[in-house]
């Protein structure tokens, strides 16, 4: 039941790569109250594949990402993710809590807990890693996202930044499968963007499974293998980087690239 | 200053020395804040005035001109005649040399009263170890255990060569810590327990039931409770049960803090923001590891003021139980003034019991306040 293939029918908004997909979206509905937010939203992304979601606020982009690792549930279609169908049972849902990294447009950082407290966390309650190897693996990620020497800090001590490449590493302790990411340098002073985005960029290139909220177009051109417009709960279009900004076909997506523009 | 200048990059405003402040000393912080016009400088005058002839006269009565002890007559009875001719000039103390064990221990065995004393000792020991954080670990249950059951074989005895002494003999300080002391520490994980319950998104059952338990226990005064606790609860068990009046009013006790603790408790739940359960959740932690790990610690320490708050309260309100007839320090207090010769040395007595309850009470709000600044230093914002 939970081991499903890909479905029957053609899904739109498809990778043309053939490797398998890790997420499949088949006509996703969901309300808030009244408040329909998601609808029909189909897509799949492919291993290895980086996915870049953009549209104007209130679209709906973050609520589809968070259906993807079940923060929102949906009402209506399936959802895909690594084989597992996302269902109200518990042991689906552990599964892929622990294969679906995220990151938080404000971080999220536990400001009780050291950053290596932070990185750590997960490693040793959910994986039941010995506390010593969970330290090795933080430190590791911690190098990786270039802030080994604050390991022993609380959150509060750091830039927003800093912060948010702690944000990054934790989830890479978990070892998952899958990024996603809301929003990572929206809340950011401008000269900490960069820093973040450096890290989101080595690690596309390092081959992670990136589902990516943002509207940072240099950062979309550079490593997205497709990027998704969302408008008013629905998928617009979607296509390359440099397809869907240099010849929109949308006059949606027209629009929102103009407004973009200018508050660039 | 020219050192400064020296080492500044071209370019930039250099660093300078802070100007001397013209508000330092002790002079200057009273001419701010108490002579800063003649209208300060007066109510300053007159305020001073009056609290030095309190204290003056405090000293006096409380010092100079107190009793420290009277004679005693054949029969052993006190001749307090010397106490009431000095009346409203000196304090006759003699009565409490005369009452404090009737006070602190209430009517336990005379002979006996170096047990309660030990548990008073042993309550004042487990305070203090619980408030050092080292020992906030998993061994912790453990040494309260212990120490309960090390209480309860001394205050009751029936074993290990000491004498049986019902709970009905028991009186006093100890009465009061066992009161305050489980009561809390039961109805803390309690409340705990129930602010969760009642933010349950998932168990609409539970919160049903924890919603229920609060508004109508808080919906009761202690008073009324306790008196259902002590007369309606026994009409309600089969013959022959009997459960003692001490549990039955500590239950109540625990009942009632209970839903008051879990009130504050939730409203740090509340104040915590959704993002550091939404955190855990995408990180995979069970309900119970996000709950210890990450809410908790966070939201306890955002109600420390307000959990002490009611901490300080209940320790006072365990007084209450004078009603059902128990015999904690308040009421031991008004038998040891019943006594014929003492009857009119009332404020003496009251004085010792408010610098004992005022003791409890400040160790608590200094601890709590301590507790904060330890806890708050770790992250700052
Ligand atoms: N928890 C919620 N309850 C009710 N409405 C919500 C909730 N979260 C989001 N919404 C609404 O759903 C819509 C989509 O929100 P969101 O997915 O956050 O958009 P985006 O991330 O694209 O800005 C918005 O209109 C928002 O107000
Ligand atoms: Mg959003």
């Amino acid at each position: 039941m939970s081991q499903t293939s890909v479905t029957e029918h053609i899904i739109p908004h498809m990778v043309d790569t053939n490797k398998p997909p890790v997420i499949i979206l088949d006509k996703v509905n969901k309300w808030f109250g009244p408040l329909h937010v998601l609808r029909d939203v189909s897509m799949t992304v492919a291993e290895k594949e980086r996915v870049v979601v953009c549209g104007p606020s209130g679209s709906g982009k973050s609520t589809m990402i968070r259906c993807i690792n079940r923060l929102e549930s949906h009402q209506e279609g399936r959802i895909i993710v690594d084989r597992t169908e996302l269902t109200d049972d518990l042991r689906s849902l552990d599964t892929i809590r622990s294969e679906v990294g995220m990151v938080f447009q404000s971080f999220n950082l536990f400001p009780h807990l050291t950053i290596l407290e932070n990185c750590t966390l997960a490693p040793i309650w959910v994986r039941k890693m010995p506390k010593a190897a969970a330290e090795d693996v933080a430190m590791s990620f911690l190098t990786r996202v270039k802030i080994p020497e604050q390991a022993k800090k609380y959150p509060g001590q750091l830039s927003g930044g800093q912060q948010q490449r702690v944000a990054i590493a934790r989830a890479l302790c978990m070892r998952p499968k899958i990024m996603l990411f809301d929003e990572p340098t929206s809340a950011l002073d401008p000269e900490m963007i960069k820093e973040v985005l450096d890290v989101m960029i080595e690690l596309a290139d390092s081959g992670m499974t990136m589902v990516c909220v943002t509207h940072e177009m240099g950062f979309a051109r550079q490593v997205a293998d497709r990027v998704v417009f969302m408008d008013r709960g629905e998928i617009v279009e979607s296509g390359r980087p440099e397809q869907m900004f240099g010849e929109p076909r949308t006059d949606r997506l027209k629009l929102f690239l103009s407004q973009i523009l200018r508050g660039h | 200053m020219s050192q400064t200048a020296a080492t500044a990059d071209k370019g930039y405003t250099a660093a300078r020395e802070r100007p001397p402040s013209s508000v330092a000393g002790p002079v200057a912080w009273l001419r701010t804040n108490l002579f800063s016009s003649w209208l300060s400088t007066a109510v300053t005058l007159l305020l001073g005035y009056l609290i030095l002839r309190v204290v003056i006269s405090f000293i006096s009565w409380a010092l100079l001109h107190a009793i420290w002890s009277v004679p005693y007559n054949a029969q052993g009875q006190p001749d307090t005649s010397a106490c009431i001719d000095a009346r409203g000039i000196g304090a006759c103390w003699a009565i409490i040399g005369n009452k404090y064990r009737l006070i602190l221990f209430g009517r336990y065995p005379y002979a006996e009263q170096w047990r309660p004393a030990i548990c008073v000792v042993l309550f004042l020991a487990l305070y203090v170890v619980s408030a050092i954080r080292a020992f906030w670990r998993p061994v912790l249950v453990l040494i309260w255990i212990a120490a309960l059951a090390v209480i309860g074989v001394l205050m009751w005895g029936g074993t290990l060569g000491l004498r049986y002494v019902p709970e009905d003999e028991w009186g006093g300080l100890p009465i009061t810590l066992i009161l305050a002391t489980f009561g809390l520490a039961f109805a803390f994980p309690l409340s705990v327990l129930v602010a969760l319950g009642r933010r349950s998104r998932t168990l609409p059952a539970v919160r049903m039931l924890c919603v229920l338990y609060v508004e109508l226990i808080r919906g009761v005064p202690l008073i009324a409770l306790l008196f259902m606790a002590s007369v309606m609860f026994p009409l309600f068990m089969p013959e022959g049960v009997n459960v003692n009046k001490l549990l039955r009013a500590q239950i109540a006790i625990i009942l009632f803090a209970a839903a008051y603790l879990a009130e504050v408790v939730r409203g740090g739940l509340q104040a915590l923001p959704k993002g550091q359960a939404e955190a855990a959740d995408a990180l995979g932690l069970s309900y119970w590891q996000k709950t210890g790990v990450i809410i908790l610690p966070q939201a306890l320490r955002l109600v420390i003021p307000p959990l002490v708050n009611t901490f300080i309260g209940f320790f006072k309100d365990t007084s209450l139980v004078l009603i059902v007839g128990m015999f904690d320090l308040l009421m031991m207090g008004k038998v040891a003034l019943s006594d014929p010769p003492w009857q009119s040395f009332s404020t003496e007595v009251y004085l010792m019991l408010a610098v004992i309850y005022i003791a409890f009470c400040f160790a608590m709000s200094k601890y709590s306040r301590g507790l904060e600044r330890e806890l708050g230093r770790a992250h700052r914002r």
